[in-house]
């Protein structure tokens, strides 16, 4: 889900027959479970999609950064930024494990962060939504990472081992972020009436951007079967959707909050909540460039980008020099 | 010349008494700022004593096509394994 709307480079699924022995080879041990490794044969179309998906999911979480950064320095208390800090910094390395997983298949870092900045690549669609007052760093850690460890932790059994391998790591890490949100946003729901008032407010607004994290309808994603029969994806994007909601409504009530949306009932039937779809028009509006902070993300990765141009360079250029230096004292 | 960082290769020892084992990867100008990184990135929750880095270049690595002839040799060879042998219960342990 931090990777959206990720096209599959592939012309639909072959049969067995149409593949060739390389291939029915490839598809056999990903039936098994047995991971695929960087330096295993592999079809070109599986290791472009993973570049995009592992490379978008990358993105997301270096991007991610931006809107709890901004509430670093206005934290309420000391503890709670500290938390807050630790919290920004995981998601630094989470994205490096990622970009890591991604250079395994043949893109170096710089071109992905090219591919960035260019546009060429996206991020998650959530990033572009503001975090416009204290409640919404609770709900984005709640509500946002909550999304993201159910995606997350279906990807830990996806088949290339170094995406699987980063995801668990990930995984283990990612809980505290979803409960130091979840216990930020109780602390304001049993706060004052002002606080709670926020806390609804925060839930409001961020509702349904959580739900589109998980791409569009299934009905709308055409690319998913190759990625599913690849086990690049593991389960469809509705079928994560309703996990994330029914393992999320009974939060909100605990929190005495009222639900985000007047549809959300629970189904004896299906034995899952109904609820209503987000609003998919505003979804690939985002997608496409046009969300509230679209230009502000891009622009703020870009300065960091460029201002960090003379470290790289010079620190380059020093462990080179003293490279040198050293073969000439051989 | 290409200006990324090489890519270092990152051993942790995970406490003591045991082997440093393999978590990953980072860029890094040289040894020294690998380790300072490595620390930040795969040593946050204490995860580690020790860290080993090692350049990714100069890892060399079996290839995926000589499973056959590296691994199999060693799959008729049960008379290896402890169990292979019975030994009489009056014996006693060994």
């Amino acid at each position: 889900m931090y990777a959206q709307m990720i096209k599959t480079a592939s012309d639909g699924i072959k049969s067995r027959d149409e593949m060739s022995d390389e291939e029915r080879t490839f598809q056999d041990k990903i039936d098994a479970d047995i991971k695929i490794e960087p330096k295993d044969w592999m079809p070109e179309d599986y290791r472009r999609t993973l570049i995009r998906q592992i490379g978008q999911h990358a993105h997301s979480e270096v991007v991610g950064q931006l809107p709890e950064g901004n509430w670093i320095t206005r934290a309420p208390t000391l503890e709670r930024k500290a938390i807050l800090l630790a919290k920004v910094q995981d998601e630094a390395g989470h994205g490096l494990y990622l970009y890591s997983a991604a250079e395994t298949l043949g893109v170096s870092r710089d071109e992905l962060v090219e591919m960035l900045l260019s546009g060429k690549m996206k991020y998650s669609s959530i990033f572009n939504y503001p975090t416009l007052n204290w409640a919404d760093i609770g709900a984005v850690g709640w509500l946002v990472d909550g999304a993201a460890i159910i995606n997350q932790v279906a990807l830990q059994r996806t088949s290339y081992g170094p995406y699987s391998r980063a995801m668990i790591r990930i995984c283990k890490e990612e809980s505290f972020h979803a409960r130091q949100g979840y216990h930020a946003i109780m602390a304001m729901a049993f706060g004052t009436p002002e606080q709670k008032k926020m806390a609804q407010d925060a839930v409001n607004r961020l509702w349904f951007p959580a739900l589109m994290m998980f791409g569009p309808s299934d009905k709308d994603s055409v690319h998913s079967e190759q990625s599913m029969a690849w086990k690049i994806k593991i389960k469809t994007n509705d079928e994560l959707r309703q996990q994330f909601v029914d393992q999320t409504v009974p939060q909100i009530l605990y929190l005495g909050l009222d639900l985000p949306d007047p549809n959300i009932q629970w189904n004896e039937e299906r034995g899952h909540y109904d609820f209503s779809d987000p609003d998919w028009s505003e979804f690939f509006n985002v997608i496409k460039g046009n969300g509230p902070c679209n230009t502000d993300r891009l622009a703020a990765r870009g300065k960091a980008w460029d201002d960090g141009q003379w470290v790289r360079d010079g620190l380059l250029a020093h462990s080179r020099k003293k490279a040198a230096a050293r073969m000439a004292a051989e | 010349m290409k200006n990324e960082w090489p890519l270092w290769e990152i051993f942790i020892r995970g406490q003591h008494g045991m082997s440093h084992r393999h978590v990953g990867s980072l860029h890094a100008p040289d040894a020294a700022m690998a380790i300072k990184n490595a620390r930040d990135v795969y040593t946050r929750r204490n995860e580690g004593v020790s860290i080993w880095v090692v350049e990714a270049q100069h890892v060399a690595a079996s290839s995926p096509s000589d499973k056959g002839p590296l691994y199999e040799p060693s799959e008729s060879k049960v008379y290896r394994h402890p169990t292979f042998f019975d030994i009489p219960e009056e014996v006693g342990a060994m």
